[in-house]
């Protein structure tokens, strides 16, 4: 296990238990770790989350996913600080309610990737520390994946993910989906078999090397004819 | 004397205002034949890019187009009002909104936010009655207009492409197209914080249209090719 060391001005290292004054200082936020995922199809699409939940060095729960369902179309991902995940993804689904009711049909995955971002922008000031992906079908019947940053901006990508282990997965995904850096290879289109094996794949990799990520994995299948939840298993340590 | 050295020295001296924003390369420039603007695509997050393929180029209505550089966030959404703005203009007056008019109502919008933490730096470019319009706005209070601006980590190199290019007076809109580019090109080749694809657009007096999305990558083997 690496720590760092500190050396004080005599060249010899410091105590580990450091004994003079310490400023504390609340902080409104803390950070619960967890990755997301997010993969868009030609006719599905895929979200998928590990289901630790971890604060400092210590894990709350084995069993805490990150997708939550918004309707028979969308999933979204949220990850960073759990109370702000639970709250925004609360008041989603409270604006979703309020704009069936007022014009009598659900929200397209567009229509509230829109909104998701003026909601993210309204605290502009004091954020809510979430890493948002969406996950669903668009209009036409095509996968669709939106990303977005903790104050609202945002854009529709083919894959992303999200979270502690985001800076992993990322390169990977743009290797095996994106085809980068790939010279001389035909460009074939994802198929769900394998986008989901490559989801698990990935995962299985990030828990590895991340200790915030880990436990379980949770996918959730968004196709036309509803939405598929799978729970893999993943490193417990 | 001491105390005014005092005040320009203690760290609030010409240092100060010298921040780099956020990682991105953008620039406009009037000519001719209307305005063009190139962006890069790059969006980081400290070190680690966040993503390739940003769309910098903001479609205020098909005749405006807004930069952005700085918080995307802050650029997408104030740049979002100000289309809904525009567009409430247009339905009061029965005509087209000015490009210094779009411009000052941005800049009276992120004014009130001041000192708060907003960070944009804007190009709000087009074409009204008036002929080519190019305005930088950004979110410290600043409205200029100009005919060339470069905003961005990476717009010192820009500019000394576009100056370079610009000396011969009149460029065709293929000439402009090929400088904007290549001052994106150079820009995302030296600054470590823009990259991605170039966006070009071409705003004339019918409104804009998107040029060309270009790979940095291919754009590399394309200027490579031509050397030799």
């Amino acid at each position: 296990m690496f720590a760092t060391q500190v050396y004080g001005d005599n060249g010899k290292m410091k105590e580990y238990h450091y004994t003079g004054p310490v400023e504390h200082r609340f902080s409104p936020y803390s950070f619960n770790g967890g990755t997301v995922l997010a993969v868009a199809g030609e006719d599905f699409a895929i979200v998928a989350s590990d289901t630790r939940l971890s604060e400092g060095y210590s894990i709350h729960s084995r069993d805490s996913p990150k997708c939550y369902k918004l309707t028979d179309t969308t999933v979204i991902g949220c990850s960073g600080f759990h109370g702000d995940c639970l709250t925004l993804t609360e008041i989603i689904d409270a604006r979703l309610k309020m704009y069936k009711h007022s014009n009598n049909k659900c929200m397209t995955s567009g229509a509230i990737a829109a909104m998701l971002s003026t909601i993210l922008y309204g605290r502009r000031f004091f954020p809510y520390y979430v890493y948002n992906i969406i996950g669903g079908l668009d209009e036409e019947g095509k996968g669709a994946v939106y990303s977005f940053d903790p104050v609202g901006s945002y854009q529709r990508d083919t894959y992303k993910a999200g979270g502690s282990a985001s800076a992993m997965l990322q390169p990977l995904l743009d290797n095996q989906i994106g085809f980068k850096n790939m010279e001389g290879v035909q460009h074939l289109p994802l198929s769900q078999e394998k986008a989901v094996q490559l989801v698990k794949d990935v995962f299985i990799s990030a828990a590895e090397r991340d200790v915030y990520t880990g436990d379980a994995l949770r996918i959730c299948i968004v196709t036309k004819d509803g939405i598929k939840e799978e729970t893999v298993p993943l490193r417990k340590d | 004397m001491n105390s005014i050295l005092t005040a320009c020295s203690d760290g609030d001296g010409p240092e100060r205002k010298i921040q780099f924003l956020h990682g991105t390369t953008t620039l406009a420039f009037k000519f001719q034949h209307g305005v063009i603007v190139a962006v890069d695509s790059r969006a980081t997050a400290g070190a680690y890019i966040a993503s390739q393929t940003v769309k910098k180029v903001i479609e205020i209505n098909p005749y405006l187009l807004g930069t952005m550089a700085g918080g995307a966030a802050d650029c997408s959404f104030w740049e979002r009002l100000l289309a809904r703005q525009c567009r409430v203009y247009e339905l009061r007056n029965k005509e087209r909104i000015s490009v210094a008019a779009a411009s000052k109502l941005l800049a009276n919008m992120v004014y009130q936010y001041k000192g708060m933490g907003l960070s944009m730096g804007t190009m709000v470019c087009g074409w009204d009655k008036t002929g080519p319009g190019l305005y930088y706005v950004d979110s410290e209070g600043n409205r200029v207009c100009g005919d060339l601006f470069a905003v961005g980590s990476g717009s010192m190199y820009a500019y000394g492409i576009v100056d370079s290019g610009l000396k011969q007076k009149d460029l065709t809109v293929e000439e402009a197209c090929d400088l904007g580019c290549r001052a994106i090109y150079q820009a995302t080749y030296r600054d470590a914080y823009s990259g991605g694809q170039v966006n070009l657009y071409h705003v004339h007096s019918e409104g804009w249209n998107r040029v060309s999305q270009s790979d940095v990558l291919m754009l590399h083997q394309q200027y490579q090719a031509e050397k030799a």
